[in-house]
């Protein structure tokens, strides 16, 4: 039955640590709503003027592309997709982990999920925004951008072709982006209503008021709710499967070498929800001391999420493995070439790089002590990141740069444009993070209280496992 | 209002969900149908309990499904085989292989509109003010109280037998409101 609210055979497998130190519903309320309602504090602003100058960094460097041309980029003939598209691939990439942990976890009943559910997803929005940005401008005339959606148009006279994978890249990336975004909001419409409700000023009041759209968490508002949200877990499950599918068929429905292969669906699925979940461990394993939540985003949250590192990250380290054994066992001299360059040739430094931070590292987490430790993961999490924007680096600029005759051979560097735009994403990303901290409640306060509940129900029939027996104080 | 009655309701304010679901349960012995709770959280079997009836979304999600699939597979159509007929690398002008990609995306983009759009439609959503807004502690209902309405639509419904009613079932506080 479609309900976000807890079976007691749920509530035995809840480890009585995901919400630590049994905080009654109001502390909850107060814990997450309070920092959208102190004063803004001085770091704030600073916080905001680092990554706003480093935003603007991007604004110009955008600016002086699209006012001299694509030029400005290292990219070249044969390797006619460098940096732009790596981006691309790496941003979108790490908004998946948000998907996965909101819908899928949510689908598997998963309830671990609860309260890191909406900074995952705020993290996917900001990440799709920032992948966006390369297509968009990676076309060279980006104010004619629109020309990739079927709309009639007189300047255009002609339709799109519907037989290209570049196609089916822009309705899947638009449309995750839309119902990213919808997700999000839907999970935030209680959650504002309850900012709303504690508001002291008229100005707050009216802000959060028409942001919930009037919510009062009615019966039938819920029921309604809960419909739409497993729905809508429904659909994004099916859909982040394929906007990764359909990235890897930008390359794998060419016929270069090193893309043509049929294995780069699963393996960008799995690359995706590794460096996604690296993503949110770096963030959260900060914004949970930033804002003190570390009694709702506990070491076991951050401890299941390095498990899905690894495993994933073995997903990963198999999937290179199977590549090198495909192209040997396929006999094609082109395709052995492709990979044994790619291991040896000019790349082969970007290529070990990619292996130590993917295959080797996550292996780490085979340690409770090591996936428990939180300066540890933190750095393990900036190893996967790094890994993962190699491997996308490797599978575009090694399979092109030696093209089929060795007259098109080639090299590519990233220009001092290159790496300021990518730089300058950072900023834009971690803009908008600054600005969700600040206005948004950054934890499901209504699915957390939910959550608490249905474990204190439990708790009248199990055995006090650890911690204190006492029963949540309900004011 | 059916009545044009000034009043809204009587609301009783409880501190758990336990409390709240029994009052409810009474509430339906007694005769009473027109009802409402107000939660921080969706509580389970509050729909069961109150009677009422499973929710109609999946309907709503199923046209948006329809519509979506049904326009990316014309659009697909009718601008490869018809407005703009053009064969490359040898390919079929129209093929359900390569259209599934952008059936897929549509299908999902327009029942994800059903989802929402049809959720806020059905709960009336968005809208300026309510009754039971008139409540002074209608704050408590996002943060950690449990509020049950009984409507004055009710044909059961007179303000002093419903609220000494109300008042058995351990409520912390009363309330009539102002519709």
């Amino acid at each position: 039955m479609a309900d976000l609210t807890f079976d007691p055979k749920d509530v035995a497998q809840l480890s009585p640590s995901l919400v630590d130190g049994r905080p009654s519903l109001h502390d909850v309320t107060e814990a997450v709503s309070i920092h959208t309602e102190i004063e803004t504090h001085r770091n704030w602003y600073i916080a905001l003027a680092i990554s706003g100058s480093v935003t603007l960094l991007l604004g110009s460097m955008l600016a002086y592309l699209v006012a001299t041309g694509i030029g400005v980029w290292g990219n070249n003939n044969p390797v006619g997709w460098g940096w732009d598209i790596t981006n691309f691939v790496f941003w979108i990439g790490i908004g998946h982990a948000g998907t996965l942990i909101s819908a899928i976890l949510f689908l598997f009943r998963q309830k671990w999920r609860t309260s890191i559910n909406r900074f995952a997803e705020a993290m996917t929005l900001f990440a799709v925004a920032c992948a966006g940005i390369y297509p968009l401008v990676h076309v060279g005339r980006p104010w004619r951008a629109y020309w990739l959606f079927p709309i009639p148009n007189a300047d255009l006279n002609m339709w799109q072709n519907f037989r290209s994978p570049l196609l089916w890249d822009v309705f899947a990336v638009s449309t995750y982006a839309t119902v990213s975004a919808l997700f999000w909001y839907v999970g935030l419409i209680p959650d504002l209503a309850t900012i709303r409700d504690r508001a002291t000023t008229k100005l707050r009041h009216t802000i959060y008021g028409i942001a919930s759209l009037g919510w009062r968490g009615s019966a039938t508002h819920w029921k309604n709710y809960e419909k739409a949200y497993m729905i809508l877990a429904g659909l994004s499950t099916p859909l982040v499967l394929s906007v990764h599918t359909i990235v890897s068929f930008d390359f794998a429905v060419s016929i270069i070498p090193g893309w043509h292969t049929t294995i780069f669906p699963p393996y960008f699925v799995a690359g995706a929800i590794f460096s996604g979940f690296a993503m949110v461990i770096t963030l959260m394993v900060i914004a949970r001391w930033v804002f003190k939540v570390e009694h709702l985003v506990t070491i076991t949250h951050l401890e299941n999420m390095n498990k899905v590192i690894l495993a994933t990250g073995t997903i990963v380290g198999y999937a290179y493995a199977t590549e090198f054994f495909i192209a040997w066992y396929s006999g094609n001299p082109y395709e052995m070439y492709t990979f044994v360059n790619r291991a040896m040739g000019p790349y082969a430094w970007a290529y070990w790089t990619m292996v130590s931070c993917n295959v080797i590292s996550p292996q780490f987490f085979w340690f409770k002590k090591l996936r428990t430790s939180i300066p540890f993961m933190f750095v393990l999490s900036i190893f996967v990141n790094i890994g993962m924007w190699f491997e996308r680096f490797v599978i575009i600029a090694t399979s092109l740069h030696r093209d089929f005759l060795p007259s098109s051979w080639g090299y590519f560097r990233p220009t001092i444009v290159d790496i300021l735009t990518f730089f300058g994403t950072f900023g834009l990303f971690i803009t908008l993070f600054v600005f969700f901290t600040r206005f948004l409640p950054i934890i499901a306060v209504s699915e957390v209280k939910g959550m608490m509940i249905q474990a204190e129900h439990e708790k009248h029939y199990l055995p006090a496992t650890t911690g204190s027996t006492e029963p949540v104080k309900v004011h | 209002m059916a009545d044009q009655s000034p009043i809204h309701g009587v609301v009783a304010d409880f501190d758990s969900p336990d409390t709240l679901l029994d009052a409810v349960k009474a509430a339906r012995a007694k005769g009473y149908t027109k009802m409402e709770a107000y939660t921080p959280f969706p509580i389970h079997g509050i729909d069961e309990a109150m009677g009422a009836k499973q929710s109609i979304l999946g309907y709503i999600v199923l046209c948006g499904s329809v519509t979506g699939f049904t326009t990316a597979v014309l659009l697909q159509w009718w601008t490869g085989t018809i407005a703009y007929p053009l064969v490359i690398s040898g390919k079929p002008l129209f093929a359900f292989e390569f259209g599934f990609p952008i059936i897929f995306e549509l299908t999902v983009l327009l029942s994800a509109f059903g989802a929402v759009f049809g959720m806020l439609g059905l709960n009336g959503l968005p809208r300026l003010n309510h009754p039971i807004f008139n409540y002074s502690g209608v704050a408590g209902s996002s943060d950690d109280r449990f509020l049950l309405v009984i409507e004055a639509s009710d044909r059961n419904f007179d303000v002093t037998a419903t609220r000494e009613f109300l008042s058995t079932l351990g409520a912390e506080k009363l309330e009539v409101i102002e519709a």
